[in-house]
Order: C-alpha cells, then sequence, then structure tokens
C-alpha cells in the first residue's frame, strides 16, 4: 500500500489500480463474466481496441464484418445463452450501424450491451469528423443509454449498464463513451450493481391476483394458455409444463415463445398469429378463459382485436407492467417473474384434464393436415417446397438443432415446421422482422453454443442483406450451417402482392449470386440442390459437417405459406388457402 | 373521446431524460400542450408536468411507458378536478395607453393583475391563473397594442396532502 502526503496529512490510499478508461471498460467486462465481444473497430473507439490486445487471454473478440453483424451476432449470442451480448463499434457510422440490431433487440427483449466510440468529449456538438449523437437517436430503441465523458464514470456506467440489460423484462443498452474518456486515467474500483432506486425491474405480486386467477382457472371450462418468450428468458419452462400438466390446459406459443415447451408436448397445439397454425388460432375465440403467460398480445398474435377472444376472461402473467392492458384489456394482471408466479399459482390450481375441450383442437388439425402441411410437406410433383426442406431437417436433426431464421416465407415455415425438442433452439426476430437477421445471428448462437449444431435458415433475399458475415464465419472457422431457401423472390412480399395487389410482383423477383461459388470464395464448402431426390442426403450431408457449410435449395418459386390470418381480420377467420 | 390529462413526473436528473419523455409523446402522434420542469420539494427530485390531450387509454398506456424509464421514479396522471393549477402570462403594453384613457387600468384591476416595470415606452404586467384566464386578460389588452406576450407552461399540486413521491421514496430507500 503506498502512501502519499496531502495536506501534511497522511492519507493511507487504497489498493486501487491506476488504469486507462479503456482497461477500466475492459476489467468491467471481465468481472462481468463477458468472454466474448462482438465488434469493428474504427477512430473514435481505437484506444478501447488497442487495449483489448492485452486481453485476448480473457476476451475473445470477433471482429465482424459490419456492425449490423455484430449486433445480431450478440443477439443470436444472447438468447442462445441466456447471458448479455457485448458489441463494441466506433462512433458515427459504426454506431449508426448497431441501430437496426438495437431496435431488434429492444423489440424482443435481448439483454445487450453496447458499446460505442465517441469523438473526445471537448469536440462534442461541432459535427467533428464521424461525430453523431448516438445517444439521442438510440434513445427510442434503448433500455437505458448513458454517455461517458470521464474515464471516473465508466465502473458505475458499466455496472448499471449490465444490470438494466439483464434484469426484469431485459433489454438493449447503450453506453457512448468519448477518446478522452477511454485515455484518462482512474482508479479503478468496480462494484456490480443490484438496485437503481428509479428502476422496479420485478414488479410486486400481489397475492390477491393470484387468488383471482386460481378461481378463474378452476373454474374455466375451455381455457387456453398462450405462452411467449417470457417463459425462456424467466427460465420458467419447467414450471410451464409443471402448470400446464397440473390443470390440462392445453398451450398454444408466440413466435418467440417457441422451443420453451416441447413441441411433441401431449398439451402442445401449435403457434399461434398471423401464419401460426389454425387450431390454436381458432379456438382461441372459443376458449372461455385465456391464460396469456410472457407474451404482449402482439397485433400478429391477436388479429383484430375487437373481435379477439370474445367469450373469454382474460388472466395476463407478466414482468413488464406497461404490457398489461395495452393492446388487450384484462380481467387478472399476475405482475412479477412467470418461474415464481406460474410455480405459486401452479400449487394452489386443482387437478384437472379438460379431455373433451382439448380433443376439440384434433378436427381443426386434422384439416389442416389435409388442407395445407400435407401438401407442403409430402409434395409429390414440382419443385421443392420449404416445408419439406423443414421436413427433412427434422428426420435429420431429431429436434436437435438451433434454428436461426432470418424474415419472410422461410421464417414461418420453419417455425411451423420444426420441431423444436429442446429450450432456447428458436432464434428469430420476431417483434421488429429484421431482415439479414438470420445469418450473423447464427454465428453469435454458435459462438455461445459450440456444441450444439446451429443452423441458419434464410431466403435468398434477406441472405444477401448481411452476406457480409461469410467472411467472419470463414476467418474464424464458425461451423454453421447455412441454410438458403432460394425462391428468386422476395416471397412473403410477393405472396402478399398475389393476394393482395392484384398479382403486380413490383420489385420482387430477384437474382442471386451463385451461393456456392460464393462460399468457395470464401473457402466454405457448399452444395446446391434443386431434385427432391437428393434432398435428404444434401441435409445430412449438412448436418454431419463439422464446418461451415452452406446448402443452397432452389424452392418453388411461387409458393405461398398458409394457413393464414389476413390482416386485419379476426383470429379466427383463417384463410387456408385452397378456399374459391 | 380526448380529455386534457396533467401528467406528472418524478425523475432523477440526468442529461437526455427530456428527450426520452418527449419520445414518447411523438411515437402516439400526441403534442404537448404545456411542461413545466423544475427541481421538486425533495431534493435533487426533479419534476415535469406535462399537460396533454388524449384519451384514456391513451394516456393509462403513455403513463406506464413513461413510468417503465429507467430514470423516471414515479408518473401519474391527473384530471383537472384532482388537482390545483396555476399558469403565469407576462404582458408589454405601450405606457401611453394608461395616459390615454382609464380604460386599460380598468382592466387590470379587473383581472386582478401586477404591474412589474413601468418605463417611458412600456409597461409589464403580470397574470398567475388559468389558461383561461391569462387569455381573456390576453383578449382585452390586445387593442391596446400589445408588445409581447407570454405565457408559462403549468405547474400543478395534487388535492392531496401530501406530495405523491413522499412516502414511495421512503419505501424504495429502506
Amino acid at each position: 500500500m503506498e502512501t502519499i502526503t496531502l495536506d501534511q496529512k497522511k492519507i493511507k490510499r487504497k489498493e486501487h489500480k491506476r488504469v486507462t478508461g479503456s482497461e477500466a471498460i475492459l476489467q468491467a467486462l471481465v468481472i462481468e463474466n463477458i468472454k466474448t465481444v462482438f465488434g469493428y473497430p474504427g477512430g473514435a473507439i481505437m484506444p478501447l481496441y488497442d487495449k483489448l490486445m492485452d486481453f485476448d487471454d480473457k476476451l475473445h473478440h470477433i471482429l465482424t464484418r459490419h456492425e449490423q453483424g455484430a449486433v445480431h451476432a450478440a443477439q443470436g449470442f444472447a438468447r442462445v445463452s441466456g447471458e448479455v451480448g457485448v458489441c463494441f463499434a466506433t462512433s458515427g457510422p459504426g454506431a449508426a450501424n448497431l441501430l437496426t440490431g438495437i431496435a431488434d433487440a429492444f423489440m424482443d427483449s435481448t439483454p445487450l450491451v453496447c458499446f460505442t466510440g465517441q469523438v473526445f468529449s471537448h469536440l462534442l456538438g461541432s459535427d467533428a469528423f464521424q461525430e453523431t449523437d448516438v445517444v439521442g437517436v438510440s434513445m427510442p430503441v434503448t433500455k437505458w443509454n448513458f454517455q461517458i465523458t470521464r474515464a471516473n464514470e465508466i465502473a458505475e456506467a458499466v455496472a448499471k449498464a449490465f444490470y438494466i440489460a439483464r434484469s426484469g423484462r431485459p433489454g438493449p443498452v447503450l453506453l457512448d463513451i468519448t477518446k478522452d474518456a477511454m485515455v484518462g486515467e482512474v482508479d479503478f474500483h468496480y462494484k456490480k450493481c443490484d438496485k437503481i432506486r428509479s428502476y422496479i425491474p420485478l414488479p410486486v405480486t400481489k397475492d390477491l391476483y393470484i387468488q383471482q386467477a386460481v378461481e378463474l382457472i378452476d373454474n374455466a371450462k375451455k381455457p387456453f394458455v398462450l405462452f411467449g418468450q417470457g417463459v425462456t428468458l424467466g427460465l420458467a419452462e419447467l414450471e410451464l409444463i409443471a402448470f400446464l400438466e397440473k390443470t390440462g390446459i392445453p398451450a398454444a406459443s408466440t413466435l418467440l415463445g417457441l422451443s420453451a415447451l416441447p413441441n411433441d408436448h401431449e398439451l402442445y397445439t401449435g403457434m399461434l398469429g398471423m401464419h401460426g397454425n389454425a387450431a390454436p388460432n381458432i379456438k382461441t375465440n372459443e376458449a372461455d378463459l385465456i391464460i396469456g403467460i410472457g407474451m404482449r398480445f402482439d397485433d400478429r398474435v391477436t388479429g383484430k382485436v375487437t373481435e379477439y377472444a370474445p367469450n373469454a376472461k382474460k388472466i395476463h402473467f407478466e414482468i413488464d407492467k406497461a404490457e398489461v392492458n395495452k393492446i388487450i384489456k384484462v380481467d387478472v394482471k399476475v405482475l412479477g417473474n412467470v418461474k415464481h408466479t406460474l410455480a405459486e399459482v401452479t400449487t394452489k390450481v386443482s387437478q384437472n384434464s379438460h379431455k373433451e375441450w382439448r380433443n376439440s383442437f384434433k378436427k381443426i388439425d386434422q384439416s389442416e393436415q389435409k388442407r395445407v402441411i400435407k401438401k407442403e410437406l409430402f409434395p409429390e410433383i414440382g419443385k421443392i417446397t420449404m416445408g419439406e426442406v423443414m421436413q427433412k431437417l427434422n428426420i435429420v436433426s431429431e429436434g436437435e438443432a438451433v434454428i436461426v431464421t432470418d424474415v419472410g416465407q422461410h421464417q414461418m415455415i420453419a417455425s411451423r415446421y420444426y420441431n423444436f425438442k429442446n429450450k432456447r433452439s428458436n432464434i428469430t426476430s420476431g417483434g421488429l422482422g429484421t431482415m439479414g437477421f438470420g445469418l450473423p445471428a447464427a454465428m453469435g448462437a454458435k459462438i455461445a453454443a459450440p456444441d450444439r449444431k446451429v443452423v441458419s435458415i434464410s431466403g435468398d433475399g434477406g441472405f444477401q442483406m448481411t452476406l457480409q458475415e461469410l467472411g467472419t464465419i470463414a476467418h474464424n472457422k464458425i461451423p454453421v450451417k447455412m441454410i438458403i431457401l432460394n425462391n428468386s423472390y422476395l416471397g412473403m412480399v410477393r405472396q402478399w402482392q398475389e393476394l393482395f395487389f392484384d398479382k403486380r410482383y413490383a420489385s420482387t423477383a430477384m437474382t442471386s449470386p451463385d451461393f456456392v461459388k460464393l462460399a468457395d470464395s470464401y473457402g466454405i464448402k457448399g452444395e446446391c440442390i434443386s431434385d427432391r431426390d437428393n434432398l435428404q442426403e444434401a441435409v445430412q450431408r449438412m448436418w454431419d459437417s463439422d464446418q461451415p457449410y452452406l446448402l443452397e435449395i432452389k424452392v418453388k418459386t411461387k409458393g405461398n405459406v398458409f394457413p393464414m390470418i389476413p390482416a386485419g381480420c379476426a383470429v379466427d377467420q383463417v384463410v387456408f388457402g385452397d378456399e374459391n | 373521446m380526448n380529455e386534457e390529462f396533467t401528467i406528472i413526473i418524478f425523475s432523477e436528473n440526468s442529461i437526455g431524460l427530456l428527450n426520452r419523455i418527449t419520445i414518447n409523446f411523438t411515437k402516439r402522434k400526441l403534442s404537448i400542450d404545456s411542461l413545466t420542469v423544475s427541481e421538486s420539494a425533495i431534493k435533487g427530485v426533479f419534476k415535469f408536468t406535462i399537460v396533454v390531450r388524449c384519451a384514456l387509454n391513451t394516456a393509462e398506456n403513455l403513463v406506464k411507458q413513461l413510468d417503465k424509464q429507467i430514470d423516471i421514479l414515479r408518473t401519474f396522471f391527473l384530471r383537472d378536478s384532482e388537482i390545483l393549477h396555476q399558469e403565469m402570462a407576462m404582458y408589454k403594453i405601450e405606457t401611453s395607453t394608461f395616459t390615454e384613457s382609464n380604460k386599460v387600468e380598468g382592466i387590470i384591476r379587473k383581472y386582478n393583475a401586477r404591474i412589474l416595470e413601468v418605463t417611458k415606452e412600456f409597461t409589464a404586467i403580470e397574470k398567475t391563473g388559468h389558461k383561461r384566464e391569462t387569455q381573456q386578460l390576453f383578449e382585452e389588452l390586445r387593442p391596446y397594442g400589445m408588445l409581447q406576450f407570454v405565457r408559462s407552461g403549468r405547474v400543478a399540486i395534487t388535492r392531496l396532502k401530501k406530495e405523491l413521491l413522499s412516502d414511495y421514496l421512503k419505501k424504495i430507500e429502506k
């Protein structure tokens, strides 16, 4: 311990190491147990990258090929692991390129901490080179953000950032750090944050509402559970199963809830929403009790709000009280982490089976099976369908894959037809619907879960939005399996044009590069299939490969995703595509 | 049906919070009728008073979203019947209007307005009250030549005995 003399008083200095701001940030990351960072350097963040070289035994930095790739990778990382995803970007364009991913993470409650470099503090507001008010522009899409202009603000701000990102309803946080804060020196002392007086991550659960929920559940004749990603985020998969098995209530998943309950569970009835399964959508409007668990009644789930579940009382289990009564008015709100609230309700509800009610789903299932699924999964003639590919992937992977999708028809097909077996196996851009999400998110997911097989499923359109990340995959030898379902169209937009815009295919036909050659130019193995007879073997080869592997499949050009609830219609107005 | 609501926000003193607050109005295309910010009776805690016209459901959702912002301690929304509120207006007219007739003097007496400063050229007048009252005074003075006019945003206190926040703060700081 060193002793210094100040004002003739002897002050014993604490053993805090004098470090630069950059080092303080990296030390903080190590204390927060961060091991992987995705990013892209540039002028304003150079001091941090310089110091990063001294941390290469503790922090693994993945250089992406675009900042958007970095943030989506961090999202994929966070979604598969449940940990906070971290990314670095420089000021100005670097920071701006993160925004799409931050907005996506905000919609889908993904915990991220993004560090952006910023110009020297004395230049702030002067329109300096690569200066953007990133705190200003990211405000609507961050859970919290903060600009650090002095090295001594770093420890507290970083601690707060991680606490906010991962607690309560998780979300993205952005820290904007001026270059002088990175080069300035500070006595580093880090204390993890566990409380902010103006922030209540976990609302109080009221016993009265638990009691009311129990009564409604016990008295319901046709209760129906709709679960969302809150189950995954709350680590409440087992509590969900326990609740369902005790009450015998059938359950359906939102797009983001997929894989929280194994698809083969006898109480699982399918996916909700615009392209969800027919039975859960139709039965929503027959139910006498809707139990929303960790979901937010998104418009893609509710359809026409005024005709949503008109016969049902509604219970909402939710951690974010701003989501309660936002779209759908509920009768009982059970605030809190669903892990705790579900467990409590489970102990109090009566055992039940609801056999007859559950069986009533089957008739609609059979109809969907005949009118849609059979044609999609087992076509005998014509080109390969997207559903067929998922069917083969099911056979080959036996539900063991982590499915990372992009956005569009392939996303709906993958979500509809993959047989999820394990939790945290579904990574998709739900709320924001960000094309280009899939490939980089899959890359991040694979890094977070090296022992799992990660399959990225994209369309030809979305893949071309972020295909530069093939460079990152090749450089780091990240064994991601990439399926491109190439229909030579922006399929979902084309489907809407066919159905709602008089088949006027405005700007949706698309030529693509030779994806196999493209992969080859990066040294990535690839294969292109257009013949049904070779499909399963090709999927098997991809599955068995321990290298990055690209499989392009030429699919039916004008395939449509059905069933569908047209925009503005009630959830029971399901269209199967064979009407006329 | 649109109604007038007074939204009261208690917050930490953090840079950019005003921006975070107004975003929530912008994204719903809500116009802010008036906005006043200052330190509250509790040291370090700032109080925003915002007047907005919107539907009840919009106000409820807006307030929940505001309450969710990390640096906001609590947000309340109140109808006019639940608060005492005032606005302050300042008017500047030519001093010569007083010498030409006693009508202006009569108006000022009627409204119980206060004269702040008199120079050879102008007279500055202040009136505190509801918007309707300050507006009426404006309308009556306008024919005599209004050199300048300004009105503050609303300030409001509740009809409850104590500050909305004080018990809450004690509770969370325990």
